[in-house]
């Protein structure tokens, strides 16, 4: 089993002209612990953005994903349009849930994402901006970006924070 | 002074409603962007301030709402308030919803033969023909077309088909529901579906109540009857205009006042 599968992995490679182990992008959002007298974790969209503003991929989304039986009145879709940034440029566009790129909402803290290694090949070299937007539920909204360059020469980390709704944003680039 | 130009214009086109000091005429939805199929509720007022309603409620006689697919839609829990009418909207397909109330009608002044008393009568083509005696002397008509309209958006906006009557404002290729702070949105004027060149359009942020001046901006369209506007802050804008000409419809009439005035949101 364990033979076969490392033989299998050059020999895909070379067959499609790729290389084994492909750029990666992975990141991590900081959800402040905020003292509010009403708290509702935040609605996080995070996705990376060309030069001209346009959408390369959405990387993560999250917002109330609760089905019909706890959920009954199904308003977890109803409030994506406040992620307005990432709504505008390309949430009304997406059919939710997206397999890999929608989950529940976060409690505050440390939360990883990665760009699926699918999508990461499909980026063509340019300059980028890693975005990520948090709108709260009776709260503030905020939107914080990293710039990055790709495909990235040397393993890299970019960092900016958000001053409310957002903490620590971190990217972390593999060549 | 500006506001009393504006005070009269809209007064024109309201006369169809019956109101003797219309102010600012509008429609604010509760929301323009939604992500899912939901209702909506409409204020719609005549008013000094933008958007409060401390004037008139709004006669929603002629109200139509248009869905993405160009069919009508019913209005749910209309009421007409004291100072505000309101109204629901089901916005259930995914597309941009035209929400208008459309005033067609004409005003009239006359003397009265027998007396020489000084008459006035506002309404239709017909109703007016009724009022106003065979033998009236110095009889004065004038036509007025306005529209007063706002858009609602589910999902990806759509660009409302233009109605090619009255004073519109048509899509440029933008969406009337995609504004956001700091970008510039360009829209055209036109008048029967001709281009409205040269004509000043008022483009005003509400709450006016808090500010000290009006604070209104005002462009001209282009040869195209195209106007940009640069959004300074995010809210809820209104967009108004309005000409006058002698493309009458109605028989007794010599000039045609057309008016128009759209609320539009803008994101930050």
């Amino acid at each position: 089993m364990q033979v076969r599968y490392s033989l299998a992995i050059p020999t895909l490679a070379a067959l499609f002209g790729v290389p084994a182990v492909a750029a990666s992008l992975g990141a991590s959002i900081e959800v402040p612990r905020l003292n509010v007298s009403e708290y509702h974790r935040p609605y996080v969209a995070a996705w990376i953005e060309r030069a001209d503003n346009s959408v390369a991929a959405t990387v993560a989304v999250w917002y109330d994903v609760r089905t019909r039986t706890n959920n009954p009145e199904g308003e977890g879709t109803k409030w994506l349009k406040d992620l307005h940034q990432w709504w505008r440029r390309t949430g009304r566009e997406l059919q939710v849930p997206i397999d890999g790129v929608t989950g529940a909402t976060k409690p505050a803290g440390t939360h990883g994402v990665s760009l699926p290694d699918a999508a990461a090949a499909k980026l063509a070299p340019g300059a980028y901006k890693f975005v990520v937007e948090a709108a709260r539920e009776v709260g503030g909204r905020e939107v914080v970006s990293v710039p990055f360059q790709w495909p990235p020469t040397k393993a890299d980390q970019q960092r900016a924070s958000g001053s409310t709704e957002l903490g620590d944003i971190k990217l972390e680039l593999k060549p | 002074m500006t506001l009393s130009l504006r005070t009269l214009a809209l007064a024109t086109a309201l006369t169809a409603v019956g109101m003797a000091h219309a102010h600012n005429a509008w429609l604010l939805p509760s929301t323009t962007v939604l992500s899912k199929p939901d209702t909506i509720s409409v204020d719609a007022a005549v008013s000094n301030d933008l958007f409060v309603a401390n004037h008139a409620a709004m006669r929603l006689d002629n109200l139509l709402i248009t869905a993405p697919d160009g069919s009508t839609v019913k209005p749910e829990s209309e009421a007409k308030l004291k100072h505000r009418s309101v109204f629901d909207v089901n916005v259930g397909a995914p597309g941009t919803y035209r929400i208008a109330v459309v005033n067609a009608g004409g005003f009239a002044s006359w003397k009265d033969k027998a007396t020489g008393q000084q008459k006035r009568a506002r309404g239709t083509p017909e109703s007016l023909a009724k009022e106003i005696p065979a033998d009236a002397q110095e009889v004065t008509v004038t036509q007025s077309v306005g529209r007063i309209e706002t858009f609602v958006t589910v999902g990806k906006p759509s660009a409302p088909k233009p109605i090619g009557q009255g004073l519109e404002m048509v899509s440029t290729g933008g969406a009337f529901t995609d504004l956001a702070k700091g970008e510039k949105a360009t829209f055209a004027l036109h008048i029967d579906g001709q281009p409205a060149k040269d004509l000043e359009v008022t483009v005003t942020a509400g709450n006016t109540q808090y500010r000290d001046q009006l604070a209104e901006v005002k462009v001209k369209t282009d040869d195209k009857g195209q106007f940009s506007v640069t959004w300074p802050t995010a809210g809820m804008y209104w967009i108004d205009a309005s000409t006058k000409d002698n493309k009458t419809t109605m028989p007794q009439a010599k000039e045609r006042r057309l008016s128009y005035a759209a609320t539009v949101e803008v994101m930050p």
